[in-house]
C-alpha cells in the first residue's frame, strides 16, 4: 500500500507535466483535441494523489512504524483521530496535502468548466498543472513520506503534543483550501495573460474562485487563532508572528481582490489591476508556504527543517511569482482599459478599500521580512512584534472600516456621498449612543476604547442600513419591502453579512483588548480570587491519567453570589512522556460572548500553584464575526448569476460587455 | 475643474497616501524593532536607557529562584558572561535548566533585565534559532544540544 502510494505520487507528477504542455501546445495551435487532453489528465492527477494521500493517511492509522515518516510523528496509544490528523502533522504529510488540495481545484476546473472558452480553458489547466508538477517534484525529491525503515521500529516518536487536538483536524485543511484555493485565480489570470484578453466570463469565472478561497482562508486564520488561544496558554488571540502573517497577507490581498473582481465584473474596469491582484495574492500564498516550510522563520510550524528545502522552495517561488509578473509586464499594456468612474462612486469606494488593504498588506510584508533582509545584510538580529504592527496597520484600518458602510449605499459611475451620508444617519446616530454610553457608564473605558465601540457598531449598523434601504424601508408599504427584500439578490446579502461580520469581529477585539483584566498569583487550595466580578476558588491539583499522557488537574470552582458553585473550570498541566513534554491545558469558561480564561503554572515547594487568569470581555466574537463573514461568502455564491449554469441564462448581456483584447 | 485636474488630484492623493504609509512604516521599524543580544554582546553594544531588547541564551544551572508569589529569577549564559533576569508570570513549559530561551524586555538601572515575555520552544530538541547561531559564533556550540 505504502510502495503503491509513492508510486501514485510519481504518476501523478507524470501526469502533471503532460497537463502543463499538452494543452498548452493545443491552445498555441489551435489544436481541440490536444487541448482536451487537460481535462482527463487533470482529473486522473487528483485521483493518483488522493490515492497516494489515503495510503499514507492508512500507514499513519494503521501505525505502520516501518514508514519513517509515521515512526516519527506517531505512536500507537494515540486516539484513532489524532493519528489520522497526524498525516498532515508533519512536513512531508502536509506538503502532500497541499498538492492533493491543488490538483483538486485543477479537477474542479476540468469537471465544471464545460462552459469555458477551449483556449482559457486549456491554459488555465496548463498553469495548475505547472505548479502541480513542481509541488509534486519538490515532494518527490526532497520530502519524500513514504521512505521505509529497515528494521521497522516497534513503537513511534509520538506527535508532537501540542498538535494532538481537534484544531489540526480543521485547521491545516482549511487554510489550504484557501491558499490554494487562490491557485485558481493565479492560473486564471496567467492564462489571460497567456491569450492575451480578457472578457466577461473571464470575471465571472474568477469572483466565485476568489469568494471560495477567501471563505476557507478565513475560516482557517479565525480556526489557527482560536487554537493558538486555547492551546498555548498565553490568553492571546493574534501575535503577530511570522507565521500568522503568511497567511494573513494572502488574506488582506484576497480581500482586495474580491472587492475588485466586483467592479470587473460589473463594470468591466480595474481589469489589468485585478489581474496584477489575482497574481499578487498567490505570490502571497506561496511566499508563506515557503516561510512556514522553509525553516528560515523559528516558530511552532517549523517542523524538522533542511536547508534544500528552503532552496528548492525559494526557486518554486522565482519560477512563479518573477515568470508571472514577468509576463505581466510584458502583456499587461496590451489589454485594454475598461470604463471610467468618477471618484465618488462604487467603483471609486471599491479603489479605496484596494487601496487602503493593499498598503497594509505591504506593511505586513515588510515588518515579515524585515529582520530576515537586515539579518543578511548586517548579521543583525532583530524582531518586528506587535508595537511595529499596532503603529502601522492599526492606523491604515480605522479609515478603511470607517469607510466600509458607505461602499456598498454609493451608486456606479458617480455617487451622491451626501444623500447615503443622510442615509447612515441612523447607524451613525447608533454609533453615537455606543460610544457615550461606553464613555460614561463603563468604568475604566478609556476615549480610545468607546471609539472603538463606536466603531463597531458603525459597521455593524451600516450593514443592516444597507440591507434596509435596499428593501426601501420607510419609503416603500411594508407589503412592497417585504417583497424588495425577498428580491435582493443573494450577493447583495453577502456583502451585508460580511461587513457585519468585520463589525462583529471589531466588537471582539476591542471588547478583548480594551475592557480585558488579568491576574497573576499564587494560590493554595481553598483560596478564592476576584476578578471583574467573577468570584473562583481553587479546590486543588488531581492526577489523572490520559491514553497517552499523565495529568495534574487543577479543579477551580466558579462562584455564585450565595457562595455555591456554579461551574468547574479545569486547568491541567500534561505530561507527555514519549517525547518528554510538558503541555498546559487552559481552563475556559464562557459566559455570554465572554470567556474566563485561566491557566495553570508551576507547583512551588509549599503547594501552592502559580495561577494566571484573565476576564476576556466579547471575546468569543472575534471568531464568531468570521464565521459570519464565512457564512456571507457563501451567501454570495449562492447568487443567481454565479451559480454553475446559471451565466447560459445571460448569455446575451453578458455578451454585450465588452472584452479587451489584443488587435 | 477640470477632468484633467481632476484626475491628478485623485493621483496626487493616492501619493500622499502611499508616501505617508511609508514614512510610517520606516518610522515605526526604527523605533519598535527590537534587537537580539546574547550576553557577551552587551559588553559593546550602546543601549538607550529603557530600550527594548531580546535576550537569548542558555538558562544558566543551578540559577533558578522561584521566590514567594509570581516572580522568578533565573541567569542566561552564553558560556562567556551571565545576565540576571527576573519574570512576573508563568514560565513556558519547556523552560528549564541548560535551555535555550528568549526573553524580551529592557533593563533595570542595576543591571537586571526585567523580561516581560520568555519564549521556550515547543519540542525539546529545539533550540531557537538566534540562540543557536549565537552559541556557534561564539565557538560555544556543542553538537549534543543541536537536534
Amino acid at each position: 500500500m505504502v510502495e503503491t502510494g509513492h508510486f501514485a505520487l510519481v504518476l501523478a507528477f507524470a501526469l502533471a507535466l503532460v497537463q502543463t504542455l499538452v494543452p498548452l501546445f493545443g491552445a498555441r495551435i489551435n489544436n481541440q483535441k490536444l487541448m482536451a487532453v487537460g481535462g482527463p489528465v487533470a482529473v486522473t492527477g487528483f485521483a493518483l494523489t488522493a490515492l497516494s494521500f489515503a495510503a499514507l493517511a492508512t500507514a499513519y492509522a494503521t501505525s505502520d512504524f516501518s514508514v519513517a515518516n509515521v515512526w516519527d510523528n506517531s505512536h500507537s496509544l494515540q486516539p484513532l483521530i489524532y493519528k489520522i490528523t497526524g498525516t498532515w502533522g508533519n512536513h512531508e504529510g502536509s506538503m502532500l496535502l497541499w498538492v492533493l488540495i491543488l490538483t483538486f481545484f485543477g479537477a474542479l476546473v476540468a469537471a465544471f468548466g464545460s462552459n469555458l472558452p477551449a483556449t482559457l480553458r486549456a491554459n488555465v489547466l496548463a498553469v495548475q498543472g505547472a505548479i502541480g508538477a513542481t509541488f509534486l517534484l519538490f515532494i518527490l525529491a526532497t520530502s519524500n513520506p513514504f521512505a521505509r525503515l529497515n528494521p521497522a521500529p516497534i513503537e513511534g516518536r509520538d506527535l508532537n503534543p501540542i498538535l494532538q487536538d481537534l484544531g489540526l483536524a480543521i485547521h491545516p485543511p482549511l487554510l489550504y483550501l484557501g491558499y490554494v484555493g487562490f491557485s485558481i485565480c493565479f492560473s486564471f489570470s496567467v492564462a489571460a495573460l497567456i491569450e492575451g484578453r480578457i472578457d466577461a466570463s473571464w470575471a465571472r469565472w474568477v469572483r466565485p474562485w476568489t469568494l471560495v478561497a477567501w471563505m476557507f482562508l478565513t475560516g482557517g486564520i479565525a480556526m489557527g487563532s482560536y487554537w493558538a488561544y486555547y492551546e498555548l496558554g498565553w490568553g492571546g488571540f493574534w501575535f503577530w508572528d511570522p507565521v500568522e502573517n503568511a497567511s494573513f497577507m494572502p488574506w488582506l490581498a484576497g480581500t482586495a481582490l474580491l472587492h475588485s473582481a466586483i467592479v470587473m465584473e460589473k463594470r468591466s474596469a480595474l481589469k489589468i489591476w485585478t489581474l496584477l491582484l489575482a497574481i499578487l495574492t498567490f505570490s502571497l500564498s506561496l511566499l508563506g508556504t515557503f516561510l512556514v516550510r522553509s525553516g528560515v522563520l523559528t516558530s511552532v510550524h517549523a517542523f524538522a527543517t533542511d536547508p534544500t528545502r528552503g532552496v528548492f522552495i525559494l526557486c518554486i517561488l522565482t519560477l512563479f511569482i518573477g515568470g508571472s509578473l514577468a509576463l505581466f509586464a510584458f502583456r499587461a499594456s496590451s489589454l485594454t482599459v475598461g470604463g471610467l468612474f468618477h471618484p465618488i462612486s462604487r467603483e471609486g469606494a471599491l479603489v479605496l478599500n484596494n487601496l487602503f488593504l493593499t498598503t497594509a498588506t505591504a506593511t505586513v510584508l515588510i515588518g515579515t521580512l524585515y529582520p530576515l533582509i537586515v539579518e543578511a545584510v548586517s548579521a543583525d538580529k532583530i524582531s518586528v512584534g506587535a508595537p511595529f504592527f499596532n503603529l502601522t496597520f492599526g492606523p491604515l484600518m480605522v479609515p478603511l472600516l470607517v469607510a466600509v458602510p458607505f461602499g456598498p449605499l454609493l451608486a456606479w459611475k458617480r455617487g451622491d456621498i451626501f444623500a447615503v451620508a443622510q442615509r447612515l444617519m441612523a447607524a451613525f446616530a447608533a454609533a453615537l449612543l455606543a460610544v457615550l454610553v461606553t464613555a460614561l457608564f463603563i468604568d475604566g473605558a478609556s476615549v480610545f476604547a468607546a471609539l472603538g465601540v463606536g466603531l463597531a457598531f458603525w459597521l455593524i449598523c451600516g450593514a443592516l442600513t444597507d440591507i434596509a434601504v435596499k428593501s426601501g424601508f420607510g419609503s416603500v408599504a411594508p407589503g412592497t419591502m417585504l417583497r424588495r427584500f425577498g428580491g435582493l439578490p443573494r450577493s447583495v446579502f453577502g456583502t451585508a453579512l460580511a461587513h457585519l461580520g468585520l463589525g462583529l469581529t471589531t466588537l471582539g477585539i476591542v471588547g478583548t483588548l480594551c475592557f480585558g483584566t488579568e491576574k497573576i498569583l499564587s494560590m493554595h487550595a481553598g483560596d478564592t480570587v476576584q476578578l471583574s466580578g467573577h468570584t473562583l476558588r481553587f479546590e486543588g491539583l488531581y492526577p489523572a491519567q490520559g491514553p497517552n499522557y499523565s495529568e495534574d488537574r487543577g479543579r477551580f470552582a466558579l462562584l455564585g453570589a450565595d457562595g455555591s458553585t456554579t461551574a468547574v473550570i479545569t486547568s491541567s498541566k500534561r505530561s507527555y512522556p514519549v517525547r518528554q513534554m510538558t503541555t498546559t491545558e487552559s481552563g475556559i469558561k464562557t459566559i455570554g460572548f465572554s470567556q474566563l480564561y485561566l491557566s495553570l503554572g508551576d507547583e512551588a515547594s509549599d503547594g501552592s500553584v502559580v495561577v494566571r487568569l484573565w476576564w476576556k470581555p466579547l471575546v468569543t466574537l472575534i471568531w464568531g464575526g468570521s464565521l459570519v463573514m464565512m457564512a456571507g461568502a457563501a451567501m454570495s455564491l449562492m447568487d443567481r448569476r454565479l451559480r454553475v449554469g446559471a451565466p447560459s441564462r445571460r448569455r446575451k448581456s453578458a455578451g454585450a460587455m465588452p472584452s479587451a483584447s489584443l488587435p | 475643474m477640470t477632468r484633467k485636474q481632476k484626475r491628478l488630484s485623485v493621483i496626487a492623493g493616492g501619493l500622499a497616501f502611499l508616501g505617508a504609509a511609508t514614512g510610517l512604516t520606516f518610522y515605526a521599524l526604527g523605533q519598535k524593532a527590537s534587537y537580539f543580544y546574547m550576553p557577551a554582546d552587551l559588553t559593546t553594544a550602546s543601549l538607550q536607557p529603557g530600550q527594548r531588547i531580546r535576550l537569548g541564551g542558555l538558562v544558566e544551572k543551578g540559577t533558578i529562584e522561584r521566590g514567594q508569589g509570581t516572580t522568578v529569577a533565573f541567569s542566561v549564559t552564553d558560556n562567556q558572561k551571565q545576565v540576571k533576569v527576573t519574570y512576573t508570570g508563568i514560565l513556558p513549559d519547556l523552560f528549564r535548566e541548560e535551555q535555550g530561551v528568549i526573553t524580551e524586555g529592557t533593563f533595570r538601572p542595576d543591571g537586571v533585565f526585567v523580561a516581560d515575555s520568555v519564549l521556550a520552544k515547543h519540542d525539546e530538541t529545539y533550540m531557537p534559532k538566534e540562540v543557536a547561531d549565537g552559541l556557534k559564533a561564539k565557538g560555544v556550540w556543542q553538537e549534543s544540544k543541536s537536534e
